[in-house]
Formats: C-alpha cells, structure tokens, sequence
C-alpha cells in the first residue's frame, strides 16, 4: 500500500518534470492556431515554426558562435584549472597558502559587485561585440580549481616523487601521470564550465548588440522578447527547442556524470 | 631567495618552487585583471556619474543619497524578496518529499532521478519561453485546463499579485532537481543505525522525521538554504522574459533593476553603487542564515 501511493507520488514528479517539455516538442510542430488547444498532439504536423525561426534569424550562426565560446571556455579552465590546482596541491612555494585564499575570497565576493566595472573594462579593451568579450574573462574559474586541488591532494605523492627522481619535469608529470588519474574531477569540472557557460545570458546581453555575434541563448531570449517572433507561440518555442536540444542530448548522453558535476559545487560547501 | 637555495640542493622536492609559481600565475595574472581591477574600479566607479561616452564626473556620494531614496529600487528589492520567501520554502518541501521517495527502495529510481534533473540542466531560457506559454491567460495550456475542469482562469502573468509567485513556482520547477539530489546525499549519510534506535524505541514515523532526519539533515540543509539564495538574488532572466519586469513593476527583480540602470539609462556610476549595495545584502543575509539555519545538533 505505501509502496503503490510511493509510485503515484514518482509518477506524478515524472508527469510535472517531464510533460511540459513533451508539449513544448509537440506544440511546436502543431499549426499556430492548435498551440493553445488541449489536445496533444497536431491535427497537421507542421514544420512551419521552425521554417519560421531560420528564416528570420542566423540561429546556425548563434549556435557556432555559442560552440566557439564554449570549447574555448572549458578548455582553458580546464587547462589552467590543472596547472593552478596542481601548483596548489603538489608543488611547494612560498605563499601558496595566500594565494589559495586569495582564490577562497573571491569566491565569496557576490558577482553583482563585478557586473558593472568587468563590463566597462570589456568596453575600454573594445571588446565589445565579439567573441573574445564572452571567452578572455571567463578563462579561469574558481570552483573548477577547488575541484581539482581536491582531487590532486588524494593522489599519492610517492608516484609523483618516483617520476621526479626518475627525471621528469613537473609539466610531464601533470599531463602523463596527474591527468590520467584525475578523470572523474576533470569530467566534473568541464561539465560544469560547460553548462554554466552554454546557458549564460546575462553577460552577452551586457556585451553583445549586433546580431552575428550573439550566442544562442541570448539570440532565443531577444528573438522571444523582441520583435523577431511576430508574437507567434510556435516559432519561439521552436527557437527554444533548438536552444535546449544540444545540452538535453549532453545530458541524456552523460546523466549520471552531470548530476554528480553539478552536485558536487554543492557538496562541497 | 628561498627557490633558488631549494634549486641548488637538488632535491626532488625543492623543484617545486619555481615551476610553482610558473604554473599558477597564469590564473593569478588573469584574476588580477579580470577580479582585481574591477574591485577596485568598483569602488571609483560608484563615486562618479558615468555613460561610458563622456568623460566621468565626479559626483561624492550622490550615487548613494540618490540610492536611499530610489523607490523602484527598494520595490525591487522588495520582490526579490517576495520571490526568496515562496521559492525557499516551497523548494525545500517539494525537494525533500522526492529525495525521501527516492531514497527508499522503489524500482526505477534512477530513471525517474534522471527526468526530475532535466530542468536544471536546460537553460532558463527555453523554461522561461515554456513557462510563458504554458501560463499564459487566454492561449496557455494550465488555464485552459482549469476552464475545462471548470475552473476559472488565473491571471498567472497579468495580474500584479501572481506574477511573483508564478515566476517563483516556475524557478523551483527548474531547480528542484538539484536540490533533490543534495537532500538525497544528505540522507544516505545518516547511519541506518539511528533509525534503528527510533525504532527500537518505538518512535512514530512523524518522530522518527523531526527527532532523526530533519536534525541530522541540518548541515545539508544549511547549504540548500544559502545555495538557494544566493541562485534567487540573481533572478533576471525569467521576469526579462516573461513580464518585463511588469505588470506595475511587481516583478521587478533588483539584478533586473541594476540592467536597466547600466543599459537603458547609461547610469554606470549609479549601477555600480547599486551592485555594490545589493552585494552588501547578499552577503548579510547569507550571514544570517547561516547564524539562525545552522545548529549544533550534538
């Protein structure tokens, strides 16, 4: 008995979590006048919606552009990420102990101090409508180095010191020992990077204004807010689909690695 | 220079000093630029009347008399905290019903834990769009549903008393996921040995909850309260999409607020200022949590 009232309670999460996103697929092959309809599924499969959002905006060009922004976001934290991390957790020099807390206290410096002032300094550098505004500042993160560190410090250090009286430089010993050791921290942190970076929209909204150079979320947001969508359900839906499809297939793809990634910033704590 | 003795001595040790420093400063010469210096521009900025184009002005703290007395300001911070009193609660209930169902031994648990986690993962965006649809007043899926049951419709969006709370059930729509998980962590750690005890002692299943879990939850509690708060302070999004800050201002969110100030009216200066103090909140509030959600629970 309590097991079956279990279920119905398992089953009535499923249908909250899951039927909205259902009908968002479904509406958006539905004709625009169906779209408020209560029947599930079009009476006309219709690819009108998305003929529509292709040809009023360059969402392949926003999609590119979001790729580019991403790759080289998590890339470069999770190189440098290593680098720091491991100069934190392996290697010893002075003020190393500072330099950790310097990374600790800009964790706790809430980011709205930063918005204003990063923003005006991206606009001086003239970085401003282009990529290099949405990648440079945010080739470095804080938690993917808390990460890391962590997952460096369980290493062993015997390992490490073999390889050095064996004659390798630090450099090797990162990338051929420290590396293949350290998979599942390095997954997490670059799952991590690289949902925070494909989903942001503030900073884009803040940086970019001309067309080709927006990211896809932003272009969805100002496709849905702005004039673009003619007030027409379909097509923004359909915009939203296109935007949420690359992250769902990530998701569905690796699950039980992004719920562990995005769990861990909070495990931490 | 202690790296240079270190190196002449040859030891395997010692050559970590230099390559440690080789190593970490390229994180440290981004932080100096990209953290550093906007700290510190901050706080010349909120002193000075700005719109980028001309030259700043100096204006003392005018930036911060004019913030004491900015209404709109206070009405958005107002809702932000509307928002943060139903979404906390709400998100903490909710997500603490499904991690306890999850945590005990029905079939399928992975797979529905994998569906609940769908929304987190999505961008605010396409839930932002969804929800807009879903929730709309004459075309929207929910009233058209109530009206079918014969219900009346709700004026989810409209009307200036459910924006707030609309938009506060959708973010812990989105969110509840994650916390579902972290609950779930929360209650594999306690030990099956203090259930035993409770239930040796005969404890109902209401005792076993607020004498056993919820106490023994607290410092996963502690992190889903400040986590929560902290992701609620930066609600933008969701009313940029849905309301545009309306109807009448009631979701009117303060990062919204700040937005507007910086790119509709080119108040940098008195952005920053904004951005500065609401940061101050931020981090008081987040003090008191922890202050008054922590216990020492031995």
């Amino acid at each position: 008995m309590k097991k079956t009232l279990g279920y119905i309670a398992l089953f009535i999460g499923l249908i909250a979590f899951a039927y909205p996103f259902v009908w968002m697929v479904l509406a958006t092959f539905k004709p625009e006048v169906e779209i408020g309809s209560l029947a599930p599924f079009p009476s006309v499969w219709s690819l009108d919606s998305y003929r529509m959002v292709f040809e009023t905006i360059p969402i392949g060009r926003a999609f590119l552009n979001s790729l580019i922004v991403v790759v080289s976001v998590t890339c470069s934290v999770l190189f440098f990420g290593t680098t720091t991390a491991y100069a934190l957790a392996k290697l010893k020099w002075k003020g190393r102990e500072t330099a950790f807390n310097i990374i600790l206290f800009t964790m706790m410096v809430p980011f709205t101090v930063m918005l204003i002032p990063l923003y005006t300094l991206v606009v001086s550098l003239g970085w401003t409508d282009s990529l290099i505004g949405l990648i440079v500042p945010f080739m470095m993160n804080a938690t993917a180095i808390l990460i890391l560190r962590q997952s460096f410090l369980t290493l062993p250090t015997d390992i490490l010191e073999a390889a050095r009286i064996d004659g390798c430089s630090e450099w090797r010993i990162l990338f051929t020992i420290v590396w293949p050791l350290s998979i599942p921290a390095i997954v997490t942190a670059g799952i991590l990077v690289f949902i925070g970076s494909w989903n942001e929209v503030l900073w884009p909204m803040m940086v970019i204004r001309q067309e080709e150079w927006m990211t896809m979320p932003q272009m969805v947001a100002l496709f849905s807010v702005g004039g673009g969508a003619q007030s027409k359900l379909g097509p923004q839906l359909a915009a939203a689909v296109l935007l949420g499809i690359p992250i769902v297939v990530a998701y569905l793809y690796f699950q039980k690695h992004f719920i562990s990634s995005l769990a861990s910033t909070g495990l931490k704590g | 220079m202690s790296w240079k003795r270190s190196k002449s001595n040859g030891s395997g040790a010692g050559l970590g000093q230099r390559i440690g420093y080789v190593m970490a400063a390229p994180y440290f010469v981004h932080l100096a630029i990209f953290f550093g210096y906007p700290l510190l521009f901050a706080m010349v900025l909120v002193f000075h009347r700005w719109d980028i184009v001309t030259p700043m002005e100096f204006v003392g703290l005018k930036n911060f008399t004019r913030l004491f007395h900015d209404d709109l300001f206070f009405r958005a911070l107002l809702n932000t905290g509307l928002f943060l009193v139903i979404h906390i609660p709400l998100q903490i209930f909710v997500s603490l019903f499904f991690a306890e169902l999850l945590n005990s031994k029905l079939k399928g648990r992975s797979f529905f834990r994998t569906i609940y986690f769908l929304p987190v993962v999505v961008s605010g965006v396409v839930i932002a769009i969804l929800f807009q649809q879903l929730f709309a007043f004459e075309t929207g899926y929910i009233n058209s549903v109530l009206s079918a049951l014969g219900g009346e419709r709700i004026p989810w969006l409209v009307s200036p008393e459910w924006a707030m709370p609309t938009i506060a059930l959708m973010a812990t729509w989105k969110n509840v996921g994650f916390y579902i998980i972290l609950f779930l962590v929360g209650l594999q750690n306690i030990p099956a040995s203090m259930y035993e005890v409770a239930f040796l002692e005969g404890a109902t299943t209401w005792q076993r909850w607020t004498r056993v879990t919820i106490p023994l939850l607290n410092p996963m509690m502690v992190t889903v309260v400040v986590l929560s708060t902290i992701g609620g302070f930066s609600l933008f999004i969701e009313p940029y999409i849905l309301t545009g800050g309306g109807p009448l201002n009631s979701t009117l969110s303060a990062l919204l607020y700040i937005y507007n100030q910086a790119f509709y009216f080119g108040h940098m200066g008195y952005a920053a200022a904004l951005g500065l103090f609401f940061a101050l909140i931020i981090l008081i509030v987040v003090l008191l949590q922890r202050r008054f959600v922590e216990e020492d629970i031995y």
